[in-house]
């Protein structure tokens, strides 16, 4: 099924949580939804669910339109962050519940019920967990039984709210892999709210960045991080090397310096040179653009880093550039930085 | 040895220390407060022998007046947990104008003189009273009637149903029937299967508080009750009733059956409050 969302806007009192936001997820795709808190992700997606309503906008299930309809009439699967399970439930009972609240002409016989819900715990591996209750079981295990219970319901989309937010990092890794291999076994449309770039960027078919309420860019994970369109979205993803310019006539100088870089196209004004730091070379600091002097140099399993602080507009900024492994790179002296990828953005963008 | 020693003593270690220092003070104190007193009440109604204990106990008045206070006690508390649930919720899910005021005046009931109390709903019950004037037309009676120590006792026992149950619901996260609903559940589904089950045990204990309460009310019953023998006296009446004719023992060998009868139906109530709960927050 495909979800669309057009123009919609949202305010909490003072706070647009939302601002004209549009989206078109197409059927059977995986979506993720990155941003930092308060970016409007998780409004969005209760939005779509139903649990929210927008002050303007629409959202349109294959096109019919879904407010008109509450959350229970959507038929959406909603795993929430701390999954919500039933307490006083077991984990069958758990599973069970959106098939025995149907009653009338749609009620669920209990020998279905009992088949749907085996099928289930056994497609999410837990079905030796079925009589224990919430309270027995790790996070991971919960997770399980949340997405279980979200799907008993074959729903039309699925939507995940933060799926793997509270669970520790080695469980997280694991469970992301299989939430994919469980996406390609059972291709719901499925979108999942994440602050985690990591997370987004391996499970996702596509990926939605937002912050401050509108979407920042949209695309595939390899084209967010390698073409970000924004400076909001080089930050937010990946690592990035700021180093502060100027363009002045089309040029970009440092300080007074006028740099052998492209400015472009960016408006005269104050503006930012975003780089990954891979892409960053170190060089000698009289034929570099930018130089510095390095307070420190840290190194962690493969990676070698160096702080260096470079003179910028307001006061000296310290920038984490890469070291490579043979370079050696004395604290307190001077080095050129040699941006061969970058992107030029206005400062105040 | 040291399994021995073990074995005799119930003491785990622990880096909370004062356990003999608050195990001591919590045995002096509910000696002095509770225990002394009910056993010197027992002891009392040794004097008699067992036959005539018997026969005070089994007499018809008596029985009557035990029926009427344990009855209607707990008829009372199940109003109680019907209605008192109603006001609850209102006050924990709804903001509307005067809450606080609402809020405040649930706890009348603890602060108010029970004798104050049973007056006010005698004059409004009573024939010539305002509510009373109403119904008698209709042919109902609330004054001087076991109806009136039901409404008595409503009135005294709503506040332990609203004040135990109400910081339960307020804790329980709107996430839990956002999930119900979006599985497909009705509103009427959704409290029947998320929320009663989540604040049952709360529940059965404020159910069992204002059951006790019920038991052991005497101000403002004695007023509304017309406190006819065999028809609306309740045992703390003829407990004093007793008193006055000097009849101690007599007395006390009541008070010993409301006891033990109150005690069993605390217990098994609390048990039954602790399975609920056990079940719901296992872990």
């Amino acid at each position: 099924m495909t979800i669309d969302v057009v123009g919609v806007s949202k305010r909490f009192k003072s706070f647009t949580a939302l601002d004209n936001v549009s989206l078109h997820v197409r059927s059977g795709e995986l979506v993720a939804l990155l941003g930092p808190s308060g970016s409007g992700k998780t409004t969005l997606l209760r939005i779509i669910a139903g649990l929210d309503w927008p002050d303007a906008g629409e959202v349109r299930f294959d096109g019919e339109d879904a407010l008109e309809r509450t959350v229970r009439d959507r038929n959406v699967g909603f795993v929430f962050q701390h999954y919500a399970l039933f307490r006083h439930l077991n984990v069958f009972e758990n599973v069970a519940f959106g098939l025995r609240v149907r009653t009338g002409k749609d009620k669920v016989p209990d020998a279905t019920i009992r088949a749907k819900v085996e099928e289930l715990l056994h497609l999410v591996q837990i079905d030796w967990l079925a009589d224990r209750y919430p309270g027995q079981l790790s996070g991971g295990q919960r997770q399980r039984v949340a997405l279980a219970r979200a799907l008993a319901i074959s729903p039309r989309v699925l939507l995940l709210d933060e799926p793997f937010g509270a669970l520790d990092a080695k469980v997280r890794k694991e469970l992301r892999r299989w939430l994919r291999q469980l996406h390609e076994e059972l291709p719901v449309t499925s979108l999942l709210v994440t602050h985690d770039q990591e997370e987004a960027l391996e499970l996702a078919d596509r990926v939605v960045v937002m912050g401050h309420g509108r979407i920042e860019q949209v695309g595939t994970p390899s084209e967010v991080y390698d073409n970000p369109a924004t400076a909001f979205v080089h930050d937010f993803i990946g690592e990035t090397l700021a180093l502060p310019t100027d363009v002045r006539d089309g040029r970009l100088y440092a300080g007074d310096k006028p740099l052998a870089l492209d400015s472009q196209g960016v408006a005269d004004g104050p503006a930012r040179l975003l780089a990954r730091p891979h892409d960053v070379d170190l060089a000698d600091p009289d034929a570099a653009p930018f130089a510095g002097r390095v307070l420190a140099v840290r190194t962690f399993g493969p990676t070698r880093r160096a702080d260096i602080e470079i003179p910028g507009r307001n006061g000296p900024v310290v920038v984490e550039a890469a070291v490579p492994h043979q370079q050696d790179l004395p604290t307190g002296g001077l080095i050129g930085l040699v941006p061969r990828r970058y992107r030029v953005f206005n400062a105040n963008a | 040895m040291s399994a021995g020693r073990q074995s005799l003593s119930f003491r785990q270690r622990s880096v909370i220390p004062g356990f003999g220092l608050t195990f001591g003070l919590t045995v002096t104190w509910l000696s002095l407060i509770v225990l002394i007193p009910l056993a010197a009440l027992v002891l009392k109604t040794t004097e008699l022998s067992f036959d005539r204990f018997i026969a005070i106990v089994t007499a018809p008045r008596t029985l009557h007046a035990l029926g009427i206070s344990f009855g209607i006690s707990f008829a009372a508390a199940l109003v109680n947990a019907v209605f008192g649930t109603i006001v609850m919720w209102a006050l924990v899910r709804y903001d509307f104008p005067g809450r606080r005021i609402v809020d405040a005046i649930v706890d009348v009931p603890f602060a108010l003189p029970t004798a104050v109390a049973g007056i006010s709903l005698t004059a409004l019950y009573a024939p010539n009273g305002w509510v009373g004037s109403l119904l008698e037309p209709l042919g109902i009676k609330v004054a001087y009637t076991p109806l009136g120590i039901l409404i008595a006792l409503v009135f005294v026992g709503l506040p332990f149903v609203v004040r135990t149950v109400q910081p339960v619901l307020a804790d329980l996260d709107k996430q839990y029937e956002e999930a119900a609903a979006s599985l497909g559940a009705s509103r009427g589904q959704t409290v029947w299967r998320v929320v009663l089950p989540t604040i049952w045990p709360a529940l059965l204990t404020g159910f069992a508080l204002a059951f006790a309460r019920g038991v052991g009310e005497y101000g403002s019953v004695i007023f509304i009750a017309g406190n006819m023998p065999n028809v609306s006296e309740i045992a703390p009446l003829l407990i004093v009733v007793r008193l006055e004719e000097f009849r101690y023992a007599d007395a006390t060998a009541i008070a010993v059956v409301m006891l033990l009868t109150s005690f069993i139906l605390l217990f098994i109530i609390n048990r039954l409050q602790q399975w609920t709960e056990r079940r719901t927050t296992e872990s």
